[in-house]
């Protein structure tokens, strides 16, 4: 017997605005997951990052926008459970999940989960060196300063250099602390290159090329070593390492779940609808790739609400079993494809109006989609790395037999 | 706040009857059964918290000795020492998976040698051994590569926790009016029928000593006055923990074909539901840093999926690395010096978890010859400390938990409390970690580290935040 008819895990973004969406198509049983206390998800100790804007049609500063999406979930009468963990995801979208309760199993109709992303630590990386405390990442340092008024260093070294990496050194120096330098180990910084500007200006220098390879520290880090570019050796004496971005989908639910995860993305593979190969299954937001914004997670959440309010419609009035599913291949050095799968034959509205595509490294070429061997789409262009790429999801797609994307490489 | 150093610790006319020194496995171990057997002991420890040292880095293994050197006193003591772990664990609340080890061969030339390994297991009293075709041990571990030629199954290998059974230890030692004191360094013993110790934390006398000093046991042999009989070659070992996602490919422990220097790379789960890739064997001087080196982990997790290809791509949790105790002898370095009332238990290589309780009965049956008039204690008293295994009902599946800190280990705020202000509460992050599993998951403090900094605040000798409010 389901308790509700949709059960979402997360209150970011994405989560919550499904849950708002899905009241509006008149779902009448909404529950919502939250382990935090409060709903907002990653925003909450993102002090600097607008958010709101095309949502909410104003601007919200950190925790926040978290207290808006509250009082529109209180306001479109969606069941919300702070303090709820879920623990394991089994088949057919039922949950175990840790409350104050004890543990529980619970089930719906529909489940969605939307659990985010987060920067991948100094461990995943294999960086070299002691392991002394003072070594953080943007999402902790926030928190300290967010929720807590303190600070893991004072001189840290910053390692990246995505938006999150400016994000990082706007905290620092605002809160009285001096970055000894930012490192990007790519020969190019990540964030648009008129924005790099922003570190010199508050005083942190800034090595591309630049690779970590020693952290020295018995209790505190003392020192990190850094090669340059150009060979050379340098060491830093610092109070910590600041690891930001890399941000990799909190997945690990999904991966112990016969769903699994995409290889390329490390989220669960989804069809245009936001499906999983559990058709009771869905997924939306930064859990499926590796980063966008706040608003671009909101909106994700919505489309894939509704295709989830128009599905549950759908079985009610035919009992329609879901399509075949067929992957969406792709080349080199391209990372990722979301949606990953095209579910055949379905004739709902998809959530997805376009593929998004990210890149492994700079690449120079053409991009080409096809469908069932044929040209539909194709563009120029040198491709970054950690930037949203779009190709827009042709209506035939829906019903082909092989999707792919070619990228064809400049000499 | 850091714990009040006195700069005398006895009082005038107190005497401890045993001074162990070095708080590692060992130490906890011997402190537990000399307090059960009556004795007043005090524990000094260099590092700001108990198993600062080698026994902070080791794979986990409850061994059963198959593979220790026939005769051996190391195998007299892992032998006594499992007996003793077996027979203690339900009334300490220890952890005990029982998984079983593959040994495994990977060519014709390990297949050969499995024989003799069996039969050299056989001889050390162990039972439970098997040689199995690479086809039969794969049906008992279907992860294992396709490549597997044969294996020998030890069916009563265990992973255990390796950290709580020797806080239980020195909290049975604590409870029985044992003193730890942290931050104390031997610098220099003088025995006159009494041994007069100087630590960085202040002056103590003793009626006996016991060196357990792990990686730093021919140094304390030398400032007891002692000509060192040993000398210790610190040997480091690098680990990679996977993902719990690995987990499910990894039930049964998988050895290698041991070679002259070690046991070699391991594969194993751990009871806290991931898995374990590890360790390396590498001679070094230092015996502080314990350096982990990319290209060593990513050759790690190479090795990790040859053996179990399920494993490639899985995400890492965390790394390691520790230093063994190891000296220019693989036996372990055991002397008694009656003269003087003292102990050295030294060169406690890789075994030291599984034969540590043994260990400790070996050290009281020694210090018994010193003519302590030590009377037992009539009844143990009893220890409870936190699950932290997978095997076991943890704290978040109770209800009424409270608040969930670290949600990839999901230990509750009152886990981390409890430990704060438990008997031997932990003297840095480390330690906190050890105890608790708070900060030790994926995100590796992601979620929690701005939390866990808040609540330990005035509690750990190296604050997580630095001083000053953020302005």
């Amino acid at each position: 017997m389901s308790e509700a008819d949709v059960l979402i895990v997360g209150g970011g973004p994405a989560g919550v605005a499904a849950a708002l969406e899905l009241r509006r198509q008149g779902v009448a049983r909404v529950v919502l997951l939250e382990r935090e206390p409060h709903l907002g998800g990653a925003t909450r100790h993102c002090s600097h990052s607008p958010f709101g804007m095309r949502e909410f049609g104003r601007v919200y500063l950190g925790a926040a926008y978290g207290r808006r999406l509250e009082t529109e979930i209180a306001r479109a009468g969606v069941a919300l459970r702070t303090g709820h963990s879920v623990v394991r995801i089994e088949p057919g979208g039922q949950l175990h999940v840790t409350s104050p309760r004890g543990v529980e199993t619970l089930a719906a109709q529909r489940v969605l989960i939307a659990t985010g992303t987060r920067e991948t630590p100094r461990s995943a990386r294999l960086v070299s060196g002691d392991r002394p405390v003072g070594v953080v990442t943007t999402g902790a340092l926030q928190a300290y300063v967010a929720f807590h008024g303190l600070m893991p260093f004072r001189r840290p070294l910053i390692v990246g250099s995505e938006l999150v990496s400016l994000s990082a050194v706007l905290t620092c120096r605002s809160h009285g602390a001096r970055p000894v330098a930012m490192i990007e180990p790519g020969p190019h910084p990540l964030a648009p290159a008129p924005l790099m500007a922003f570190p010199r200006l508050l005083g942190v220098p800034f090595h591309a090329g630049a690779d970590l390879v020693d952290i020295r520290g018995t209790t505190r880090v003392e020192e990190a070593t850094v090669r340059l570019a150009d060979g050379t050796v340098r060491a830093f004496a610092c109070d910590g390492v600041l690891f930001t971005g890399r941000f990799t989908p909190e997945s690990t639910l999904l991966r112990q779940s016969t769903i699994g995860v995409d290889a390329g993305s490390s989220g669960p593979a989804i069809d245009p609808f936001g499906r999983t190969a559990d058709p009771h299954v869905f997924a939306a937001g930064n859990l499926l790739r590796a980063v966008e914004t706040g608003g671009w997670s909101f909106r994700e959440g919505r489309a894939v609400g509704r295709a989830m309010a128009e599905d549950l419609a759908e079985e009610r009035a035919r009992g329609s079993a879901p399509g075949d599913l067929i992957p969406v291949t792709f080349d080199p050095p391209i990372k990722l494809v979301v949606p990953g799968l095209i579910r055949r034959g379905a004739h709902a509205t998809p959530a997805f109006a376009d593929f998004q595509l990210r890149f492994l490294r700079r690449a120079r070429g053409r991009l080409v989609l096809l469908i069932d061997g044929r040209e539909t789409w194709s563009a120029r262009g040198t491709w970054m790395p950690e930037r949203r790429i779009l190709v827009p999801i042709p209506r035939d797609a829906h019903t082909a037999d092989a999707v792919h994307v070619r990228f064809e490489e400049a000499a | 706040m850091l714990p009040a150093t006195a700069p005398t610790l006895s009082p005038p006319g107190e005497t401890f009857d045993v001074a162990v020194i070095g708080a590692g496995v060992v130490g906890c171990a011997v402190v537990r059964r000399l307090a059960l057997a009556g004795a007043k002991v005090v524990l000094i420890e260099k590092g700001s918290d108990i198993l600062s040292g080698a026994s902070k880095a080791n794979s986990a293994i409850l061994h059963t000795g198959f593979d220790a050197p026939p005769g051996s006193l190391e195998l007299d003591l892992i032998k006594a020492g499992r007996a003793e772990y077996l027979a203690i664990a339900g009334s300490l609340g220890l952890s005990l998976v029982k998984t079983g080890a593959l040994v495994c061969a990977w060519n014709d030339i390990e297949a050969e040698k499995l024989e003799a390994i069996a039969a050299q297991g056989r001889a050390n009293g162990i039972a439970a051994l098997e040689l199995l075709s690479g086809h039969a041990a794969r049906a008992t571990m279907p992860g294992l590569s396709e490549r597997l030629v044969a294996a020998l199954e030890v069916a009563d290998e265990h992973i255990i926790d390796p950290w709580t059974a020797p806080l239980a230890y020195l909290t049975q030692g604590a409870k029985l009016g044992a003193r730890l004191l942290r931050h104390a360094e031997l610098t220099e013993g003088r025995y006159d029928g009494t041994w007069h110790l100087s630590t960085t934390a202040g002056e103590l006398r003793a009626r006996a000593v016991v060196n357990t000093a792990g990686l730093y046991g021919d140094i304390v042999d030398a400032r007891l006055g002692f000509t060192p009989e040993f000398e210790i070659r610190p040997r480091k070992g690098q680990f990679v923990v996977l993902d719990k996602a690995a987990a499910a490919h990894v039930p049964r422990i998988v050895l290698p074909v041991p070679t002259e220097i070690t046991k070699g790379v391991v594969v194993c789960p751990t009871a806290f539901g991931n898995v374990l890739v590890g360790p390396t064997a590498e001679e070094q001087d230092d015996r502080v840093r314990a350096t982990v080196e990319k290209a060593t982990l990513e050759a790690l997790l190479a090795r990790g999926a040859e053996i179990v290809p399920a494993l490639a791509g899985l995400p890492v949790t965390a790394v390691y690395a520790g230093l063994r105790p190891a000296s220019e002898s693989k036996a372990y370095r055991v002397f008694c010096r009656p003269e003087s009332r003292a102990v050295t238990l030294g060169g406690i290589r890789s075994t030291g978890l599984s034969a540590a309780l043994g260990l400790a009965q070996h050290a009281l049956r020694l210090i018994e010859g010193f003519g302590l008039g030590l009377a037992p204690v009539e009844t143990s008293p009893p220890v409870c400390l936190p699950n932290l295994t997978e095997t076991l009902p943890r704290d978040w599946q109770q209800p009424d938990h409270g608040e969930i800190v670290c949600h990839c280990e999901l230990v509750t705020k009152r886990e981390i409390e409890a430990a704060l202000a438990s008997e031997v509460p932990p003297g840095d992050f480390g330690g906190l970690r050890r105890r608790t599993r708070a900060g030790m998951g994926r995100c590796q403090g992601f979620y929690c580290n701005a939390r866990l900094a808040e609540i330990t605040r005035g509690h750990l000798a190296e604050p997580l935040a630095v001083e000053g409010a953020a302005s």
